[in-house]
């Protein structure tokens, strides 16, 4: 089964860490895509641009409606995602506890609708 | 396997849960692969799924000691709301019908469906495994399963007693105990369910009418199953982590004394009330203090307590303690009030005796 595990943070408290330990998470996170790709669980995996760079889009009555934002309001924000290939919830959920922002930030993990229908 | 799971939470509410839920998923998930493989095209996937369903029951046989175990975990996922996790369960293995299941909880009955239709829902779509967890997930999903155990018990317990919920909630007790060795908790519920099931041919007249403790027949009490209880209390002790049920089987323990010890029942109530807050432990713990200092200490407990307004044996308890203070007419209004919200027939029986003595 793959799953999607969403990772939300606050992006102010990210973007006022130190620069050290920015590059000790960066270093951490190179770690966890090691592990998954050498266990052949990673199928997708990226940071996100702040979310002061995204675009909504919106197709209403035939015309497309772009606008600035969305600007949550809550203080976390998606920043990246995996998609990883995993047995079970179980095991997804022990791969999004080791994604380092999991530490101060949230997981959510998401399994992905296999439209495929087999599944094996 | 979690298609057959799958299939299993679809049908067994309404057809009833088969005699070995176990070895019927294992034949579900062997027919569900022999559909899949005949709808595979190349003949080295229909091979490997078939060697694969082929050996399905040998993992069942060999690696899994209980079945029902599995399931009950897999029910009791932590990503599963805790009240979906309860009634989960209990709609699979308790036998009962949702309107049952609603009473134990004390919630509405749509609530109750809607819930059940989430869970099994999110177990299919979100791949909750089908499996007792692995040794470092074991702990964190043990609480939810206690609680389903007990709750198991409790629906058995009645009235109107169902002898084989209660043997059902015994048996995964001691199971559970078997496995885990090593957690106090599951000791203490073993305990606790075995001394109140020692009670249980001595709480419910032949007529089917409820018997306070005080007015039970001893003798009727299963001697030897209030021994193993106290035995499965000793186990616990050592570990030195008391809990909930460890706090609750003292309790029962105190009241199959020949002699109770009010004041020493009412200070294991004031723990239980310390490390399990609720209102019901509340009302417990005034009848202690009422048996303990008279039933005006008791009725100041009672009376301070809130959120018990719907539950029938609050009015009852304030009911039995206005009477013995000499309030008739108040303690009539309370007994009426409990009439309109007992569960069962037995305890109506019981309060319109009551009512009528007053």
């Amino acid at each position: 089964m793959q799953y999607m595990l969403l990772i939300y943070a606050d992006e102010n408290a990210w973007e006022s860490l130190p620069e050290d330990e920015r590059q000790a998470m960066y270093a951490e996170y190179g770690k966890l895509n090691g592990v998954l790709r050498r266990q052949g669980k990673l199928v997708a995996g990226d940071e996100l641009q702040p979310v002061a760079t995204a675009t909504t889009v919106r197709v209403r009555k035939g015309e497309t409606v772009v606008s600035d934002g969305p600007f949550a309001e809550t203080k976390e924000a998606l920043g990246g995602y995996y998609l990883v290939d995993a047995e079970s919830l179980d095991e997804a959920i022990e791969w999004a506890a080791r994604i380092p922002t999991a530490r101060e930030g949230t997981i959510e993990i998401r399994p992905v609708v296999d439209h495929a229908g087999a599944g094996a | 396997m979690q298609d057959a799971f799958a299939i299993a939470l679809q049908r067994w509410p309404r057809d009833g849960g088969p005699a070995n839920p176990g070895a019927w998923i294992v034949a579900t998930a062997r027919n569900r692969a022999i559909d899949r493989i005949r709808r595979e095209q190349t003949l080295a996937r229909k091979t490997e799924l078939l060697a694969r369903a082929e050996h399905l029951p040998d993992d069942e046989d060999t690696t899994i000691p209980d079945e029902r175990l599995e399931l009950i975990f897999a029910c009791c996922h932590p990503a599963l709301a805790p009240e979906a996790q309860v009634a989960l369960t209990l709609s699979l293995f308790g036998g009962l019908t949702t309107p049952e299941i609603a009473r134990a909880f004390l919630i509405p009955e749509p609530t109750l469906a809607q819930r059940l239709v989430r869970a099994k829902r999110k177990i299919r779509d979100a791949g909750i495994p089908l499996r007792v967890p692995p040794e470092h997930l074991l702990p964190e999903r043990m609480r939810s399963v206690l609680a389903v155990i007990y709750l198991v018990f409790n629906a058995g317990y009645g009235p109107p007693v169902r002898t084989e919920l209660c043997a059902e909630a015994i048996r995964l007790a001691l199971l559970l105990a078997t496995l885990m060795p090593d957690e106090a908790e599951v000791h203490g519920l073993h305990a606790l369910l075995l001394l109140q099931d020692a009670r249980r041919d001595a709480r419910v007249t032949r007529g089917g009418e409820l018997v306070l403790l005080d007015d039970q027949d001893r003798a009727l009490w299963d001697a030897a199953e209030i021994e193993q209880g106290r035995a499965a209390l000793q186990r616990a002790l050592p570990l030195r982590r008391p809990g909930p049920y460890q706090l609750q089987a003292a309790i029962a323990a105190a009241h199959s004394e020949s002699e109770r010890d009010w004041l020493r029942i009412a200070l294991l109530y004031r723990r239980l009330g310390e490390l399990a807050p609720s209102p019901v432990v509340e009302l417990n713990r005034a009848v202690a203090v009422a048996m303990a200092d008279g039933p005006q200490a008791g009725l100041a407990l009672v009376d301070a307590i809130r959120g018990l307004d719907e539950y029938h044996l609050f009015h009852a308890s304030r009911a039995d303690l206005l009477r013995r203070l000499g309030r008739t007419d108040e303690s009539s209004v309370a007994y009426e009030r409990a009439l309109v919200l007992a569960p069962s027939e037995v305890e109506r029986a019981f309060l319109r005796g009551r009512l009528a003595a007053n």
